[in-house]
C-alpha cells in the first residue's frame, strides 16, 4: 500500500465518527432508493408476466345480452387478435359466519379448457365440471379472508334464486390482482369475492343460454384502440352496451399503476433529500479537513505531487465514505425491497412475485450517491490543491469577526459572554449555518412527509365518509324499481332513515371528449348522502341541470353552464343534452349527480328508483343485516362503514411500519448533520474553547458555547423544516394525482408536533456524543499544536 | 569544491517579487542578481522579513517571481506552467521547512517513502533515515519524537530522492543546540557525500561558518555575499 493510501486510511479513522454519520446518511438515501426501485421492478415484472402468460386483455365491455353469433363479428373488426366472450353475473352471499350480506362476482368459464384471455390461475383443489350443478371456483383473496377451503358450501342468490355453490378450487385472475367492488374505494375481501363458473352452469342460472353479457379483446400489435373501442361500442349498441374502456379504466390494473407511480415517486424525492444532505455534509466535512491539512497539501505539492494526484487523494477519502454508504445502502435497500415486495405480495395476488435485485439499480443508487458527492465536495478539493505551496505553508489568517447585527443594535448588553460568541460564529459563517439548518431541516421535512400519508388519508376517510356518504349501507335494486318497494325496507328493524336514488349508467360527450359514468338522481332533502366540497362546504343540487365532479368536468373540458351530451347506455338508450349546473370539487371519482325529478324528466320515466342507502341502527345492525339479506329485488348491499372500518385496521398497521423506517431515516439525518456540524466546530474551535478552559471556565459552561450553538441551529431549523416539509407535501400531493382521485394537502398539528419532538430528541443525543469529545478536550495538545 | 569554473546551478537575474494585500503591497524582492554553484553550500543570512524564504521558494519552484528571470541549469523558470514547476520540483529539488511539515498521520518512514515512490532514482527510505542517524525510529509516528528527530526525518525526506539541490527554510529554527547541530551535521554530509547543491536559510549568523559562501539579504536585495575560506565543521560550531 501506498504511504498516500496509509495516509487515507488513518485519517479515515480518525473521523470515523462523521464517516460514518455522513455514510449513515448515504447509505439511508440509496436504500430508499433501492428498495422502492427493486419493489417497483418486482412488482411491474410480476404483473407483466402474468398478464403475459394468462393473457390479460386490452379492451373491456359489458352489454346487455348478445347471442353468441355476434362474438364472430367482433373478431372481424380491424386490429383484434382475440376475443373472449362471458357471461358475468353479481350475486349475493349469505356466508354463515357473517351477519352482513356479501355480494360476489360470478364469470363464466368455457365448458371445455380454459378462457382465451383472462385464463384463472388455479392455486388449489380443481376447476369446475360443467356437468355439475353448483361447482364454482373461488377467487383466493376471498377465500383466504374467510378461511374457505375446497369443498366448502356457501349459500348465495343467483337470478333472485337460492343455491348452494361449492368450492371445487382456489384461482387467481389477472383481471382481479385486487379485487375492490365497483363503486367502493378499498377492497373488502371478506365481503365481496370474485366467482368462476362453467358456462352451462351459468346459462341455466341466468337464462343466458346461447348469448354473452361481457367481451373482452386482446389487439395486434400496433393496432388502433381507440378506433376499436370506438367501432366495438357501435357494433355493441344493440345489445346494451355499456361502453368499451381500455386497460387504463380498469379498476385492478389501475390501482396496481397507481400504486407503481407512487413507488416511483418514493424512489426520486427521499433519495433526493438524502443525496443533498450527504452532499452538504461531505462538503462541510472534507472542508474543515482540508483547513487543517493545508500545510499537509502543501508539503505533497513542495515535493513534486500534481495537483491531480493530491486532489484525487482527497477525492478517494470520499468515495471510500461513499463507498460504505452504497454498500450499506445496497443491503439495507435489499432488504427493504425484499419486505415491501412481500407486503406487496400479500395484499395483491399475484401468481408469482419473484424479488428481482437488477444489477442496474444498484448500478444507479451508486452513481447517483458518487454524483451527489463528488458535486459535494468538488469545488472545496479545488480550491484547497490550487493554492501555491508557499502561501499554504503560511498559516492561514485569523478569521476576521465583526460585530453581529444584534451587537451593533446595541442589543448585546442584554446578552452574557457565552451568547456572544454564538452569535459572532454565525454572522461570521452565515452560509454554514444557513446550511446546517437547511440539513436539520431536511430531517425535519421527511417526518413530516412521512406522517402526510396518514393526516391525508385519514381526512379523506373522515370527509368522504364523515361528511359526504354518511350512509351505514347502500342497496341495490335489480332493475329501476317503483318507488314503493321503499317500504318494504322501511319495515326492517334497524333502519333508520333510507333515501332513494336513481342511478343511471351513461357516457358522457363533450366534442371530441367522452368519459363512461352514471349519473345518480338524488332527492332534495339529504342528510346520508351529500356532495362537499374540498373547503367542505355543501353544494346544493339545482333544480335542473347536472352537477358533476371537477375532475370529470376538467376530463371533458366543460365549463358551468356548457351543454353536455347524455348517451344513456341502457334502456332505450336515448341521447339528451343537459347543462352543467354546478361543479363539486371534491377528491376522488368522476361522477355526476342531478335531482331525482330533473333526472326522471330527462329520461322521460317515471319515478323509479335504482337503490337507497340507508342508515342503520347500530343496536340492531345484525337483524338489520339479516333481514337484508332476504328483501326482496335487492340485488346486492355495499357496507362502506365495515369496508372503511377494515381498510383502517389494516392501514394502521402498515403505517405504524412506516413510521418507524421515517424516524429511524430522519434521525440518521438529524444526528448525522448535528453531529457533524458539532464536530467541525469543535475541531475548528478546540484552541478556542481550550483556552477557555485553561482560563477557568468549566466543562460545562464550555460547552454551552458549543451546544448552544447548536441549539440554537436547530430550533432554527424547525421551522424550516416545517416550510419545506409542507412544501414537499404539496408536491407529492400533485405529483400523485390521478384521474381516480386527489390526495387533499393536510397536515395535522400532531405532525409537525411529532417532527419537531424526533428532531430534538436526535438533537439533543448527538449533543451528548459530542459533550463528550468537549469533556475529554486535551489542553496541552491543543494548545501546544500549531494552528 | 567549487571553484570560478564550477557549474551554475541556478543564476537570478532582476528577479523582484510583490505580493499584493488588497490595497498595499509588499515588495519582498527588490531585484535580486545572483547564482548558486554545482555542489556548494550556501547560507542565506538577513533580518526578518528581508525576503530570504522568497527567493528560496522561487529557486525551489514554489512561487515565481513576479520580474526577473531565474534560470536553473539553461532553463527558464518564469516560463514554467504550474505542471512543469511540478514536475520541476518533483525530479530536482528537496526541501527542508522550518515546521517540519511531515504527514502526521504517517510514520518516519512512511513520511520518507511518500516521495520516494514519486521520484526517479530515490534511495531506500530505510538507507535515508539512516543517514540521519534515524534508522531506530522507522515506524514512530511525528508525534513520537521530538522536534529535532522530526527535523531529521524531514531531512531524510528531501535527500531522499538524491535531489540536485537541497533547500532548507531555517532547518534549526525550532531546535536547541544540540539538536541544531545533528541536524546540520545531516546537511553537511549530504553536500559532502552526495555532492548535493544546498541553501540553507538560518538567523544564526553562526552557521555560515559551515558554508563555502554566504549570502545576506537585506529589505529585498543582496546585500552581501561572503565567502569562507575555511569552512567549519558542524560540530565544531561554537555558539
Ligand atoms: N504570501 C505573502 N503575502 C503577502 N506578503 C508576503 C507573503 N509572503 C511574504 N510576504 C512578505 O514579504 C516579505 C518577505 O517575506 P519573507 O518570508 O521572504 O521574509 P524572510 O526573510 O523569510 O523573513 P523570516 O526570517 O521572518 O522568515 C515580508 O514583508 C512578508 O510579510
Ligand atoms: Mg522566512
Amino acid at each position: 500500500m501506498s504511504p498516500l493510501h496509509r495516509k487515507l486510511f488513518r485519517d479515515l479513522l480518525q473521523m470515523k465518527g462523521q464517516a460514518l454519520a455522513i455514510a449513515a446518511v448515504i447509505g439511508c438515501g440509496i436504500a430508499v432508493f433501492i428498495g422502492a426501485q427493486t419493489t417497483l421492478k418486482s412488482l411491474s415484472a410480476a404483473r407483466e408476466a402474468y398478464y403475459d402468460r394468462y393473457r390479460f386483455p386490452d379492451v373491456f365491455s359489458s352489454l346487455k345480452r348478445a347471442p353468441l353469433s355476434v362474438v364472430d363479428r367482433i373478431a372481424n373488426l380491424p386490429g383484434i387478435a382475440t376475443v373472449e366472450h362471458r357471461i358475468v353475473e353479481g350475486v349475493t352471499l349469505d356466508l354463515p359466519d357473517l351477519d352482513e350480506p356479501a355480494v360476489g362476482k360470478i364469470v363464466s368459464l368455457p365448458d371445455r379448457g380454459t378462457p382465451r384471455l383472462s385464463d384463472v390461475h388455479l392455486l388449489k383443489g380443481r376447476l369446475p365440471e360443467p356437468g355439475r350443478t353448483g361447482e364454482i371456483l373461488a377467487e383466493e383473496a376471498f377465500v383466504d379472508a374467510n378461511g374457505f377451503e375446497p369443498g366448502d358450501q356457501i349459500r348465495a342468490v343467483l337470478n333472485g334464486r337460492l343455491q348452494t355453490l361449492t368450492i371445487v378450487g382456489v384461482g387467481l385472475s389477472p383481471e382481479y390482482i385486487t379485487t375492490i367492488q365497483p363503486g367502493s374505494m378499498f377492497p373488502d375481501d371478506l365481503r365481496f369475492g370474485i366467482f368462476w363458473m362453467r358456462r352451462r352452469q351459468m346459462e341455466a342460472a341466468f337464462d343466458m343460454e346461447g348469448a354473452f353479457n361481457d367481451v373482452v379483446l386482446s389487439l395486434m400489435p400496433g393496432a388502433n384502440e381507440d378506433e376499436v373501442i370506438r367501432q366495438l361500442d357501435l357494433l355493441l349498441d344493440d345489445y346494451g352496451g355499456l361502453g368499451a374502456t381500455d386497460r387504463d379504466l380498469h379498476l385492478s390494473h389501475r390501482f396496481i399503476s397507481d400504486e407503481l407511480k407512487q413507488l416511483k415517486t418514493m424512489s426520486i424525492i427521499p433519495p433526493s433529500i438524502f443525496m443533498s444532505v450527504a452532499a452538504f455534509l461531505l462538503n462541510v466535512a472534507l472542508r474543515r479537513l482540508l483547513t487543517l491539512q493545508r500545510e499537509q497539501i502543501a508539503a505533497l505539492k513542495a515535493f513534486g505531487y500534481y495537483n491531480r494526484e493530491v486532489g484525487a487523494h482527497y477525492l478517494q477519502l470520499v468515495g471510500v465514505i461513499i463507498a460504505f454508504g452504497a454498500v450499506f445502502g445496497w443491503l439495507l435497500g435489499t432488504w427493504m425491497g425484499q419486505s415491501m415486495t412481500g407486503m406487496y405480495a400479500s395484499f395483491y395476488r399475484f401468481p408469482k412475485t419473484v424479488f428481482r435485485p437488477e444489477f442496474g439499480v444498484y448500478l444507479t443508487g451508486a452513481i447517483i450517491s458518487f454524483t451527489a458527492g463528488m458535486i459535494g465536495v468538488a469545488a472545496g478539493v479545488r480550491q484547497a490543491v490550487a493554492i501555491p505551496p508557499a502561501e499554504a505553508m503560511r498559516p492561514e489568517p485569523p478569521p476576521t469577526f465583526k460585530p453581529s447585527l444584534i451587537e451593533r443594535l446595541g442589543w448585546h448588553r442584554w446578552l452574557n459572554q457565552a451568547p456572544r460568541m454564538i452569535l459572532r460564529e454565525l454572522t461570521r459563517r452565515p452560509a454554514k449555518a444557513m446550511l446546517t439548518t437547511l440539513g436539520i431541516g431536511f430531517a425535519c421535512a421527511i417526518l413530516i412527509v412521512g406522517n402526510f400519508g396518514k393526516d391525508a388519508i385519514t381526512y379523506l376517510i373522515d370527509f368522504q365518509f364523515g361528511l359526504q356518504e354518511r350512509h351505514d349501507a347502500t342497496v341495490q335494486f335489480h332493475e329501476a324499481v317503483p318507488q314503493r318497494v321503499l317500504s318494504s325496507l322501511q319495515s326492517i328493524p334497524g333502519i333508520i332513515r333510507i333515501e332513494a336514488f336513481r342511478s343511471i349508467p351513461v357516457r358522457l360527450r363533450h366534442g371530441a371528449r367522452s368519459r363512461q359514468t352514471s349519473i345518480s338522481g338524488l332527492d332534495e332533502n339529504r342528510e346520508l348522502f351529500r356532495l362537499i366540497d374540498s373547503d367542505e362546504k355543501l353544494v346544493n343540487l339545482p333544480e335542473s341541470g347536472v352537477v358533476m365532479s371537477s375532475q370529470l368536468a376538467k376530463i371533458l373540458d366543460l365549463k358551468l353552464g356548457d351543454t353536455v351530451t347524455v348517451e344513456v347506455l341502457n334502456g332505450q338508450r336515448p341521447v339528451r343534452n343537459a347543462v352543467v349546473s354546478g361543479m363539486v370539487d371534491d377528491f376522488s371519482g368522476t361522477a355526476a349527480w342531478m335531482r331525482r325529478e330533473a333526472l326522471h324528466a330527462l329520461m322521460r320515466e317515471g319515478p323509479v328508483i335504482s337503490g337507497a342507502y340507508l342508515q342503520i341502527d347500530p343496536e340492531h345492525e345484525a337483524a338489520a343485516y339479516r333481514a337484508l339479506k332476504e328483501a326482496p329485488m335487492v340485488a346486492g348491499v355495499t357496507l362502506q362503514k365495515v369496508a372503511v372500518q377494515s381498510f383502517m385496521e389494516n392501514f394502521a398497521e402498515n403505517l405504524l411500519r412506516m413510521r418507524m423506517f421515517n424516524v429511524a431515516f430522519a434521525s440518521v439525518i438529524a444526528i448525522g448533520v448535528v453531529y457533524n456540524s458539532a464536530r467541525v466546530s469543535l475541531s475548528e474551535r478546540s484552541r478556542e474553547l481550550a483556552t477557555l478552559r485553561v482560563i477557568g471556565f468549566t466543562k460545562a459552561e464550555v460547552s454551552r458555547i458549543l451546544l448552544g450553538e447548536l441549539a440554537f441551529l436547530t430550533a432554527m431549523a424547525i421551522p424550516v423544516g416545517f416550510l419545506i416539509g409542507s412544501g414537499l407535501c404539496r408536491f407529492i400531493s400533485k405529483a400523485l394525482e390521478t384521474e381516480l382521485y386527489r390526495i387533499p394537502f393536510v397536515l395535522n398539528p400532531s405532525t409537525y408536533a411529532f417532527a419537531a419532538a424526533v428532531i430534538a430528541v436526535a438533537a439533543v443525543l448527538s449533543s451528548l456524543i459530542v459533550r463528550r469529545g468537549i469533556d475529554h478536550l486535551d489542553l496541552i495538545a491543543v494548545l501546544k499544536s500549531r494552528e | 569544491m567549487p571553484k570560478e569554473a564550477a557549474t551554475i546551478v541556478f543564476e537570478t537575474k532582476k528577479v523582484t517579487k510583490v505580493y499584493h494585500m488588497g490595497e498595499v503591497s509588499v515588495h519582498a524582492l527588490r531585484g535580486v542578481d545572483t547564482q548558486f554553484f554545482e555542489g556548494e553550500f550556501v547560507v542565506l543570512l538577513g533580518r526578518s522579513g528581508s525576503g530570504k524564504s522568497t527567493l528560496l521558494n522561487i529557486l525551489g519552484g514554489l512561487d515565481l517571481p513576479s520580474e526577473g528571470e531565474v534560470i536553473y541549469r539553461d532553463r527558464h523558470m518564469a516560463d514554467f506552467d504550474e505542471n512543469e514547476l511540478t514536475r520541476y520540483r518533483r525530479d530536482h529539488v528537496g526541501f527542508v521547512f522550518q515546521f517540519y511539515n511531515l504527514i502526521p498521520s504517517l510514520t518516519a518512514r512512511e513520511n520518507v517513502a511518500l516521495v520516494t515512490e514519486i521520484a526517479r532514482d530515490p534511495m531506500k527510505p530505510e538507507e535515508a533515515l539512516e543517514l540521519v542517524d534515524l534508522g531506530n525510529r522507522l515506524d514512530h509516528f511525528p508525534s513520537q519524537m521530538s522536534g529535532g528527530e522530526q527535523q531529521r526525518v524531514a531531512i531524510a525526506r528531501a535527500i531522499a530522492k538524491r535531489p540536485d539541490v537541497l533547500l532548507c527554510d531555517e532547518p534549526t529554527g525550532a531546535l536547541d543546540l544540540n539538536t541544531g547541530v545533528k541536524v546540520l551535521e545531516a546537511l553537511q554530509s549530504v553536500n559532502r557525500e552526495l555532492g548535493t547543491t544546498t541553501a540553507v536559510i538560518t538567523h544564526n549568523a553562526i552557521i555560515s561558518d559551515m558554508a563555502h559562501r554566504v549570502i545576506t539579504l537585506s529589505d529585498g536585495r543582496i546585500e552581501s555575499v561572503h565567502t569562507n575560506d575555511t569552512r567549519r565543521l558542524a560540530n565544531e560550531l561554537n555558539w
